[in-house]
């Protein structure tokens, strides 16, 4: 039995240069980054190291970064934050029905604080419609956030055009970047985003780290409030070697990026094929054009989705349905429901993901044992 | 049976784990007899209260626990849809006919042995095992015996008398052949992570909760009177539902003599029959007509047959005769009469320790309508 590792949407594993890094810096950069003493120097010029690559892979500042402890904490910190910074300039906010649920779960949160949310819908290639988006904006419209790639169908979004369109509203524009990060370009100079959430660990860097770009003279309130780091905007001694091992992660995704794209694509193309070769009936999910090269959403018709995921795992492929399933509890995909209006297909798809590592003979591997599969189900 | 065959180590078998301890040591044990086993834990209920906490994602944490120590994969599957539809739906309509459900044996039917035993055979397994204290016999011409679990005090086979050939041919017990001091043992010795626990009790998807408020936000009560046999009234009820036949607490009836008991539900004018003293001649039947009666080795007996029988779970063995009675019910008859048969509830037939399967009390046979039948 091989094993193939196929949920690199979920998490990568760690690129072993960038772990090379976070040993040593571990092991010889101890210090407090905050303290006068030369250990306390030397990790602050670890640390700034690390923030300097950090920004320039986005064209940023340093002093725009804030590091934080992953994409979840810079989504709350973008959308909280600048809510209460700014809530004497309005209550509404605009986001769509697929962000990840970093950003859905902290809007519905806002509601129950008087804000008022706007979920745009989405086509059934996931796109959100710029006219739809321009109804929505009204005078009390404060933040945007709008994600960049699509967690579960890699579905890209018009992120210059929304940006465009705040900027000209004088609206906050907000991005959930953690799929696209590493893998499409984007330069703050050219797209006028506000803030950017970035993380560490889609990207073959370590967990437990990311960052948040914002825009200089943004007004944030602080979520961790006590010592001064990151300029008072996230307080807590800084995870130094998370951040270094993302700094290494990023520059060499950064080196990469194209190729990586184009070999993804080619590994999605090669998959496609090799499941009409089996002769597996399915359906894309998302676009073919204007997405994330890495992402696969299959819809089988007819699947059990719960046995089908047990069974390729035990056949030794890692995929998953992209919505949340614990202790048993399958909802269907949020994102899925947001593009048909079709119960079945939302429950019935699986998110194949692929990275560094994965190769054209997994991809025949993964549909033959879904072959396989469907054979069983048909026996029983 | 091919799958008999089978060395252990291709023999692929998964473990409906709810994690408790008996479910964690019949992984355990099988795992040391060196089969595939995969351990899969069963959402049936969904108790999320106003906090966010479901017991539900507690008991699964402990098959994580359990499955990561024996170094076996674990999975989630989510029958909440189809319990509802064919357990709990059955509980609510047993209570609006007046009867007492048993909620145990309709999900070892309709869940455990049919919905979680399709999905395991779905996923390539060649058994489905359980922490049931039953024992499964593989007979020579091919059919499946279910014997007692040695232990007499956790003896299962009364939930499980519904069972067929066809589920029994796929499932495996364990535990069947240990008493419930030796599986703690067991589970205290290999430091399984549900050692300690301790075993749940109740209906499942009620719980710890007080039943008749859990009853309450499902069914409208009816309140009505309390009568004796004789007509002459005792009081109120709340609600036939929330009674049981031969059950003392919560009547309220004061004065002088013996306690007052159930012994009957009107539902026709919704009343509850008491009577004084435990003993009352009203809660004594000599017989009962079954229904839904399965014949565990598929064969069904037609002749009247002598065997014993439990109308309850952990009740000691009755001697009875089963005649054959209209439309595949049966007529049980009781070599002593038995108090506080009450409908709904499942008779079980034995021969020794072999279960012969069982169906649903549908009346019991009072003793003075009885005499001469």
């Amino acid at each position: 039995m091989k094993n193939i590792y196929a949920d690199h949407a979920a998490t990568t594993p760690i690129d072993s240069k960038a772990a090379k890094v976070m040993m040593e810096v571990m092991q010889e950069s101890f210090g407090n980054p905050s303290s006068i003493h030369s250990y306390g120097r030397k990790a602050r010029q670890e640390l700034d190291k690390a923030r300097d690559q950090l920004a320039q892979t986005v064209g940023a500042s340093p002093d725009e970064i804030v590091l934080t402890s992953g994409g979840t904490e810079a989504d709350n910190i973008a959308i909280i934050g600048y809510a209460q910074a700014n809530k004497d300039r309005g209550n509404h906010i605009i986001t769509t029905k697929i962000e990840h649920h970093a950003v859905l779960h902290t809007c519905e949160k806002l509601e129950k604080y008087g804000f008022e949310i706007t979920y745009l819908p989405v086509d059934n290639e996931g796109f959100v419609q710029l006219d739809k988006l321009n109804e929505a904006i009204t005078d009390r419209t404060i933040l945007i956030t709008i994600m960049h790639g699509n967690n579960e169908v890699g579905t890209l979004q018009p992120i210059s055009q929304i940006a465009e369109l705040a900027s000209t509203c004088n609206i906050a524009f907000h991005s959930d970047a953690v799929q696209s990060y590493g893998l499409a370009d984007i330069d703050i100079n050219d797209i006028p985003l506000t803030m950017m959430t970035v993380s560490s660990h889609k990207i073959n860097g370590p967990k437990g780290a990311g960052f948040l770009y914002v825009k200089k003279g943004t007004k944030l309130t602080p979520f961790l409030t006590g010592g001064e780091q990151e300029k008072k905007r996230r307080a807590g001694t800084e995870n130094l070697a998370a951040a270094a091992g993302f700094a290494k992660a990023a520059e060499i995704a950064m080196q990469e990026r194209q190729k990586r794209f184009d070999t993804y694509k080619t590994l999605s193309d090669q998959f496609l094929k090799a499941l009409q070769a089996e002769k597996i009936p399915f359906e894309m999910n998302g676009p073919d054009k204007g997405k994330l090269p890495h992402i696969t959403n299959i819809y089988f018709p007819n699947i059990q989705l719960e046995s089908f995921l047990v069974q390729l795992d035990l056949a030794g492929v890692a995929a998953s349905s992209g919505s949340a399933c614990t202790a048993g509890s399958v909802e269907p995909s949020h994102v899925l429901s947001a593009m048909f209006d079709d119960k079945n297909r939302a429950s019935s798809s699986v998110r194949f993901s692929f990275g560094k590592g994965n190769t054209a003979d997994d991809m025949e591997y993964i549909a033959a044992e879904i072959r396989k599969i469907l054979d069983r189900i048909k026996s029983i | 049976m091919s799958n008999s065959q089978k060395k252990p180590e291709d023999t692929r078998v998964i473990v409906g784990m709810s994690g408790g301890v008996d479910s964690s040591v019949t992984a355990a044990l099988l795992k040391d007899e060196g089969y595939e086993v995969i351990g899969i834990f069963m959402k049936n209920w969904d108790d999320t209260d106003e906090n966010g906490v479901c017991t539900a994602t507690e008991d699964y944490d402990d098959v994580i626990k359990v499955c990561n120590q024996l170094e076996i994969p674990y999975y989630a599957v989510n029958f909440e849809q189809k319990y509802w539809d064919h357990v709990f739906t059955y509980f609510l309509d047993e209570y609006k006919a007046g009867r007492t459900p048993n909620p145990d044996v309709m999900c070892n039917k309709e869940i455990k042995f049919k919905a979680f035993l399709d999905h395991a055979m779905s996923l390539g397994a060649d058994y489905l095992a359980t922490g049931h204290y039953a024992r499964v016999q593989r007979e020579e011409n091919g059919t499946v015996s279910m014997l007692r679990g040695i232990d007499n005090n956790k003896d299962q086979t009364y939930f499980l008398n519904q069972l067929n050939q066809d589920q029994l041919q796929k499932v495996m017990f364990p535990l069947g052949h240990l008493t419930k001091k030796e599986v703690r043992a067991i589970a205290e010795e290999k430091g399984l992570a549900t050692a300690g626990k301790k075993d749940s009790t109740g209906i499942c998807f009620i719980g710890e909760r007080n039943f008749k408020d859990f009853l309450k936000s499902y069914l409208p009560a009816q309140p009505g009177s309390m009568v004796t046999p004789d007509g002459e009234e005792k009081g109120t009820h709340e609600g036939l539902m929330y009674y049981t036949l031969g059950q003392r607490q919560g009547l309220g009836i004061g004065g002088s003599g013996e306690p007052w008991f159930v012994i009957d539900k009107n539902l026709e004018d919704n009343t509850l029959i008491v009577g004084q003293g435990f003993h009352h001649p009203g809660l004594y039947s000599e017989g009962l007509y079954a229904s839904d009666m399965n014949w565990i080795n598929g064969k069904e007996r037609n002749e009247p047959f002598s065997c014993t029988a439990k109308f309850r779970y952990r009740q000691s063995d009755q001697e009875v005769v089963v005649y054959p009675s209209e439309k595949g019910t049966r007529k049980i008859m009781f070599k002593t009469s038995q108090r506080a048969i009450t409908p709904g509830q499942s008779v079980v037939l034995y021969d020794g320790d072999i279960c012969l399967g069982g169906g649903t009390i549908e009346q019991a046979i009072k003793i003075r309508e009885g005499v001469g039948a």
